[in-house]
C-alpha cells in the first residue's frame, strides 16, 4: 500500500485544500445549494408548481416515509457534484497554470504516487462536503417540516438509518465521480478554466438538450448516471446500469490520462 | 562513490527534427560551482529538467550522484531545484507554499523559518505569495530549492529579478553553500556573477558543449592582451607599430590599443616604448573576461 499511496502526498495537498478561500466557500457553497434545494422541497410543498427538479412533485406522503428525510439531500447531489468537478479540475489543473507541477515532481518524482495521493485528499474533500451537506438536508428537514406539516416520526426509526446510510453512500459516490471527471478534464486539458467549463456545459447544458431531443440516451450520458447514483436509480435508469457504466466510464478516462501524466513532458 | 555529482554522456533531446540538446557531454565535481551558460534557447532549461526527470531525454545517458537520471527517485530527496524562475500558489503565503513542498518531500516543517530568514524572508513569510515582488519570489524559489538540505544544488537564473544588492547576497549565499560542501550547479546571464564564484564551467550554444571544464582551463585557452594608453594618438600608432612588427596583433579602440599578446610581453614593450621616447599612460596585461570569452566562442555579440 505504502509504494502506490504516500501519506505525506496526501498531507501536502491538504495544506492548499485547507486554505479558507477555499475550504469555507466550498462548503458554504455545498451547505447553501442542499439548504436552497431541502428548503423549497418542504416550503413549495403545496405549489402546483412542483417541488422539486424539473417541477416534480414529491408528496407529504412521501416525505413522511423513513427515505422522507434524506430526498433534499439526494436532490442536490448533481449540484454537489458541480461542485466537487470544479474543486477537483481546478486543484488538478492549476499545477500546470501556476507551473507548480514541476516543484512537486522535484519533491516527488513518483509520479503515480502524486496523482494517487492528490486523488485521495480530494476525495476526503468531497467526503467531508458531503457530510456538511447532509447534516445542513436534515437538520432543514426537520426544522421545516412542521411548517410543512410533515411527520417526522418515521425518520427517527432503524429504516430511516438505514436509509440514511444508504442515501449518504450514494450520493458520496455520485459526488466523487463527478470530482474523478473534474481531474480527468483538469489532467487532460491542463486549464482551470478549460476544465471547468467544458465539464460544466457538457453535464448541465449539453447532455439535457441531447435527452431532451432522444430520452433512451440518458441511459449512456455519464452526467445523467452519476445523478442516476445519488437516486439510487430511477425508473428509466437502473442503478447498476448506472454504477457499472459510470465505473467503465471512470477506469477508462483515468487509465487514458493517468498515463499521460505518468509519461508526459513537464515542459511548463 | 563517484566524486562526480553531475555526469551526462551524449545527451540529446529532440523536438521534431530540431534538437534543443545534442549530444552533450559534460561533468560537475562534487563540492563545486558550476556555472552553465549559454544564449537564450540554448538548451540550457531542457539539459536541466532532464537532469530532474521531468522530461526524457531522446538519446544519451546521465547520472546525478551516481545516480542514472532515468531513476530521479532514487537522488531528487538530496536534491534542491529551481527551474525557470519560482512557480508557488499565489493565495498561499511564503510560508505555506514552503510547508507544501516539506511535507511532500517528507523533510518536515521545522527548518522552514530559519530558511525564509536565510534568503532574507523572515518577516514576510506571512504575507500571500501574490503580493511579493520579483526578487522576493526568486528568494523563495531558492528557499524551496534549500528544503531537503541538497548535496546537489541546481538553479535556473537565480538572480533574475534581484537588485544588485540582492545579486550579491545570493553570490554569497551560493559560496557558503558550497564551503558546505553542496555542489552548485547554477545558469544565469549574469556573467561576470557566475565567474566570481563557479570553478568549473559548461557553456552550451544550439544545444551543444562548446566548453565543460574548469573555468581556468577555459582561460588558458583564451588569447591574453595588454592595454596601452598613451598621452596623444600619434604615440599610440607607434606603438601599434611597434607591435606588429613585433608579430602581435593589435587594434586600436576609444584611444586604448589593444594587443594580443603574453603578460611577459608588457616589459619588452615597455622598454620598446622608452627606447622610441614614447611616454605609456596605461599598460595592463589582461585576460578576457568570461563575458568575452563566451561572446567570443559563441559568437553572441547581444
Amino acid at each position: 500500500m505504502n509504494q502506490i499511496f504516500k501519506a505525506q502526498v496526501f498531507r501536502a495537498e491538504w495544506r492548499k485544500l485547507r486554505r479558507p478561500t477555499l475550504f469555507l466557500g466550498t462548503m458554504l457553497a455545498s451547505a447553501g445549494l442542499t439548504g436552497l434545494v431541502t428548503s423549497l422541497l418542504f416550503l413549495l410543498i403545496d405549489s402546483p408548481q412542483g417541488n422539486s427538479d424539473r417541477g416534480n412533485m414529491i408528496s407529504r406522503e412521501i416525505l413522511q416515509l423513513p427515505s422522507g428525510l434524506t430526498i433534499g439531500f439526494s436532490n442536490a447531489a448533481g449540484l454537489l457534484g458541480i461542485v466537487a468537478l470544479c474543486v477537483f479540475a481546478a486543484q488538478t489543473a492549476q499545477e500546470y497554470t501556476y507551473g507548480t507541477l514541476r516543484n512537486l515532481l522535484v519533491r516527488q518524482p513518483r509520479r503515480m504516487q502524486l496523482l494517487i495521493g492528490k486523488y485521495v485528499s480530494m476525495a476526503s474533500f468531497a467526503v467531508v462536503m458531503v457530510i456538511l451537506a447532509a447534516t445542513v438536508s436534515m437538520s432543514l428537514a426537520f426544522g421545516l417540516s412542521g411548517k410543512a406539516k410533515v411527520a417526522t416520526d418515521a425518520w427517527v426509526t432503524s429504516d430511516a438509518l438505514h436509509e440514511l446510510a444508504k442515501t449518504f453512500g450514494n450520493v458520496l459516490l455520485s459526488v466523487i465521480a463527478f470530482g474523478t471527471v473534474g481531474m480527468i478534464l483538469g489532467l487532460l486539458l491542463r486549464s482551470p478554466i478549460s476544465a471547468i467549463s467544458l465539464g460544466v456545459i457538457w453535464l448541465l447544458i449539453v447532455e439535457n438538450i441531447l435527452i431532451a431531443v432522444k430520452a433512451s440516451l440518458g441511459k449512456w450520458m455519464p452526467g445523467n448516471l452519476m445523478s442516476t447514483i445519488a437516486t439510487g436509480g430511477t425508473s428509466e435508469v437502473s442503478y447498476i446500469h448506472a454504477i457499472s457504466f459510470t465505473a467503465i466510464y471512470l477506469v477508462v478516462g483515468t487509465v487514458i490520462v493517468a498515463t499521460l501524466f505518468k509519461r508526459r513532458d513537464v515542459s511548463n | 562513490m563517484s566524486n562526480l555529482a553531475v555526469a551526462v554522456q551524449d545527451l540529446s533531446k529532440k523536438y521534431g527534427d530540431t534538437f534543443a540538446v545534442s549530444h552533450a557531454n559534460f561533468e560537475v565535481p562534487m563540492g563545486t560551482v558550476c556555472g552553465f551558460v549559454g544564449p537564450n534557447g540554448s538548451g540550457k532549461t531542457t539539459t536541466i529538467r532532464m537532469l530532474l526527470g521531468l522530461i526524457s531525454p531522446t538519446g544519451g545517458t546521465g547520472e546525478i550522484l551516481g545516480h542514472s537520471i532515468k531513476h530521479p527517485e532514487k537522488y531528487l530527496a538530496s536534491v534542491g531545484a529551481m527551474i525557470e524562475g519560482p512557480a508557488f500558489y499565489p493565495a498561499l503565503t511564503g510560508r505555506e507554499n514552503l510547508n507544501v513542498l516539506a511535507t511532500l518531500g517528507g523533510y518536515g516543517t521545522d527548518h522552514v523559518q530559519s530558511l525564509l530568514e536565510r534568503v532574507g524572508l523572515g518577516d514576510r513569510g506571512n504575507s500571500k505569495y501574490k503580493t511579493y515582488s520579483l526578487g522576493m519570489k526568486q528568494r523563495l524559489g531558492i528557499a524551496a530549492s534549500l528544503l531537503p538540505n541538497p548535496k546537489l544544488l541546481i538553479l535556473d537564473e537565480p538572480t533574475n529579478g534581484l537588485d544588485p544588492e540582492g545579486i550579491q547576497e545570493v553570490r554569497d549565499l551560493l559560496k557558503s553553500l558550497a564551503q558546505e560542501g553542496t555542489t552548485v550547479f547554477v545558469s544565469s546571464h549574469l556573467l561576470s556573477e557566475l565567474e566570481l564564484i563557479s570553478q568549473h564551467l559548461v557553456m552550451l550554444r544550439k544545444g551543444k558543449v562548446l566548453f565543460a571544464g574548469k573555468i581556468e582551463d577555459l582561460f588558458l585557452a583564451q588569447q591574453p592582451f595588454i592595454l596601452v594608453k598613451t598621452p596623444n594618438e600619434v604615440d599610440l600608432v607607434k606603438i601599434q607599430e611597434i607591435a606588429t612588427s613585433a608579430g602581435h596583433k593589435s587594434t586600436i579602440r576609444s584611444g586604448v590599443a589593444h594587443i594580443e599578446g603574453p603578460a611577459e610581453w608588457a616589459a619588452e614593450l615597455n622598454k620598446s616604448a622608452f627606447a622610441a621616447g614614447i611616454t605609456l599612460s596605461q599598460l595592463s596585461p589582461m585576460l578576457p573576461s568570461l563575458e568575452e570569452t563566451f561572446f567570443e566562442m559563441t559568437g553572441d555579440s547581444e
